[in-house]
């Protein structure tokens, strides 16, 4: 019903656009048309707007509001004798019975009263959903006839929907902050839960991480320690490797298309760079697995060291690999907004073209550079699927690139994998892991935007 | 009747000939272009210019915006080689030696020979890394004095140390647009070249800064030889010895200044410098 009533509510308004046109286009047409505020389109797009959006609304919160209306109804409407002596909670599993016999699905032989009341259930479905349609229509007639009297020469229809059309896109907006606000809030809740559990300085600055407890009394598992330091310092091992990797080539890449690339290397390196951007990180992660690992691993004992078979080499690499295409590109923009005049000052003093990129080119677009590389850390540290698959799980507080470590990615992964429960630390340690690794990626994106934002009003 | 047809179609056509004025008092020649023809892919935007430049004195390009006069002076340090697509024929002498020969490096050239931009475009550095900057990258200070000495005394040349002198090691762009050009002309000639391009030194300029700068080339006449493109014909009559129109791509008319502001040769150069067109 709510597939039709959107069908319904386009259709009046492709009507209400038509009307409000043709009869704006009547007086358009007739003497005294230079009086005309707007053009003919714009009198059908006030109609249409007003007769869509409200509808459309209505329709939202209709399908949004009718469930639990007709779940009153019905729980009221059981007999008296069924409901009394029975608690809510009994009740509710009565009211999903009815739900559940409803929609068709049957379990057991229910009782006569849950019968019925699934039949009554089924009506009143039925008849509010095709209220839902009359009314949604009728709104729409009314609006229609309503607007229709106020088109006029002098109305200012392409201002009204221009108002309309702003207000749209405000609430659009709006939906995306509210949308993160209410991320961070229960971010910032069931990690305010977890420190009631775990001190925040034991949580901050202890070293020991074993987050595994038992969470039903049958299990066994250790006592557990909510240290974060080594899940952290694996983060920052991971990223820094991954950064090592990735500064280097993505900048020299990056110099090199902008200063010394023609034309032809160009159209063939930059789309190139594009499709790595577009590989999944998941199909990262088994190259890592199944290619890198083996072949540091291999390489390692051939020179005797020891290596973790995941080592967090492995992991950093391809990592590395991944935020290439983030710093090359960014880098390019950069180089590439440092004015021409200044490139042309250095050669036109005899530098050379090496001489210009160091001396000239570089320092210039050093800021953009920077910013494009703290995005590219903070999409490290963020970065989940490959460490998932290539990174160990055990914290170990180590700055050995041969050695297996964690990161705080795998750790909220492997705490929300099997029992959860919302009133055990090791649930809850996953959301304190979470908001801190908001608020890390938050500063280097705030960071980030500062610093490439300074650089863009040095030449504008 | 065919014969005559052809014979008037070998004739070079008029347009592409230039009017020649010499100086009463001829100096020797320091730049010399012999048909230089310059292509940016299929399109021709010069028709073979061919001009004596003398030596220590300013010599002004005028006419109308496109007519090629910055794309000529660009082939004088070969600047135009940054340009993709773009072909330069012809001979061009700096001394006699042939500046577009394979033996020659483009980078000790643009040392001899240094241009000055339309826009100020000192570089996101300190003022005296701004002019130290040539030095430094031809070696040619031995030391951190006597690479102070240069600074300073190009800093002199460009009448803009005393204004600076106490900020020497502030960002050169905090500088205002007329102190920025002059910057940017001491940092030309820093490493002291033999020719100054100057490409609408002062367009950019307010008057009273371009009013120094004026003064400033006329200074600079006696140690370099100076090619200055500009829009203004005052600008031109003032500060230049020789002025060359160009229109369309061809080298119109060149001769002494004043004889081409006040007796031009040619119809063209007349309505141009009376207002006529352009």
């Amino acid at each position: 019903m709510v597939g039709y009533s959107l069908l319904l509510i386009v259709i009046l308004s492709l009507v209400a656009y038509y009307v409000g046109r043709g009869s704006a286009r009547r007086f358009a047409g007739g003497a005294g048309s230079d009086k005309v505020h707007s053009l003919p389109g714009y009198h059908g797009a006030f109609i249409a707007v007003w007769v869509g959006i409200p509808a459309f609304v209505l329709v939202v919160l209709w399908a949004s509001f009718q469930g639990a209306m007709l779940d009153n109804l019905v729980i009221s409407s059981l007999p008296q004798a069924f409901t009394d002596g029975k608690s809510p909670a009994e009740l509710n599993l009565a009211l999903s019975e009815i739900r559940n016999l409803a929609s068709g699905r049957i379990f057991g032989e229910p009782a006569p009263e849950i019968r019925a009341a699934a039949e009554r259930l089924l009506a009143w479905q039925h008849i509010a959903s095709w209220a839902m349609v009359v009314v949604a229509a009728a709104l729409m007639i009314l609006v229609l006839v309503f607007a229709r009297t106020r088109i006029a020469p002098r109305f200012r229809a392409r201002n009204n929907v221009e108002r309309v059309l702003s207000a749209l896109m405000v609430f659009c907006s709006v939906v995306a902050i509210l949308t993160t606000v209410g991320i961070i809030v229960s971010l910032l809740y069931e990690s305010i839960a977890f420190f009631r559990l775990v001190p925040i300085h034991e949580f901050l600055f202890g070293l020991k991480w074993e987050p595994q407890i038992a969470i039903r009394a049958d299990q066994v598992a250790g006592a557990g320690a909510f240290g974060a330091v080594p899940v952290f310092a694996g983060t920052l091992l991971i990223s820094a490797i991954a950064l090592i990797v990735a500064i280097p080539i993505g900048l020299f890449t990056a110099i090199y298309l902008v200063e010394y690339a023609d034309d032809r290397v160009r159209n063939v390196v930059k789309p190139i760079m594009e499709i790595l951007a577009g590989i999944p990180t998941v199909v990262f992660g088994f190259f890592a697995v199944l290619t890198v690992a083996p072949a540091i691993r291999e390489a390692g004992g051939l020179m005797g060291i020891a290596t973790s078979p995941n080592s967090a080499l492995a992991a950093g690499f391809v990592m590395g690999i991944m935020i290439i295409p983030f710093i090359s590109s960014l880098s390019d923009d950069a180089l590439r907004s440092v004015p021409r005049a200044m490139r042309d000052g250095s050669l036109a003093m005899g530098a050379t073209a090496s001489e210009t990129m160091t001396k000239v080119l570089l320092p210039a677009a050093l800021p953009g550079i920077m910013g494009g590389i703290l995005l590219a850390a903070s999409r490290a540290i963020g970065e989940t699927m490959i460490v998932v698959m290539a990174a160990g799980l055990i914290a170990t507080l180590t700055i050995n690139p041969m050695d297996s470590v964690t990161t705080v990615t795998v750790q909220i992964v492997s705490m929300l994998i099997g029992d959860t429960s919302f009133d055990s630390p090791k649930t809850l340690a996953a959301f304190a892991l979470g908001l801190v690794l908001f608020i890390v990626t938050l500063g280097l994106n705030i960071l980030a935007l500062q610093i490439v934002k300074k650089y863009r009003e040095q030449y504008e | 009747m065919a014969d005559v047809a052809l014979a008037t179609r070998d004739v070079p056509t008029p347009e592409f000939q230039t009017v020649r004025t010499p100086d009463p008092h001829p100096r020797p020649t320091k730049v010399k272009a012999d048909n230089v023809k310059v292509f940016y892919g299929q399109k021709q935007a010069l028709n073979g210019v061919s001009i004596d430049i003398p030596v220590k004195s300013v010599t002004a390009f005028i006419g109308p915006s496109g007519c090629g006069k910055s794309t000529f002076l660009r082939c004088l340090n070969r600047m135009n080689d940054t340009i993709d697509g773009c072909r330069v024929e012809g001979e061009i002498l700096l001394d006699n030696r042939d500046i577009y020969d394979a033996s020659l490096d483009v980078v000790e050239l643009r040392a001899r020979v240094g241009m000055v931009f339309q826009k100020p475009n000192p570089f996101p550095k300190s003022i005296f890394d701004n002019v130290a900057y040539g030095p430094k990258i031809h070696g040619l200070a031995r030391s951190k004095a006597e690479l102070e000495e240069i600074v300073v005394s190009s800093l002199q040349k460009a009448s803009l140390f005393n204004e600076v002198k106490d900020r020497l090691h502030e960002p050169g762009t905090g500088l205002s647009g007329g102190q920025q050009q002059r910057l940017c002309i001491a940092r030309t000639i820093a490493v002291s070249p033999d020719v100054i391009l100057m490409d609408e030194p002062c367009s950019a300029l307010d008057p009273i800064a371009t009013a120094k700068v004026e003064e400033l080339i006329d200074e600079l006449r006696e140690n370099f030889t100076i090619v200055i493109v500009t829009h203004s014909m005052q600008q031109a009559a003032r500060v230049s010895q020789r002025t060359a129109f160009f229109h369309l791509g061809t080298l119109v008319e060149e001769g002494p200044t004043d004889h081409v502001f006040t007796n031009p040769s040619e119809r063209r150069t007349q309505d141009y410098i009376t207002g006529r067109f352009g």
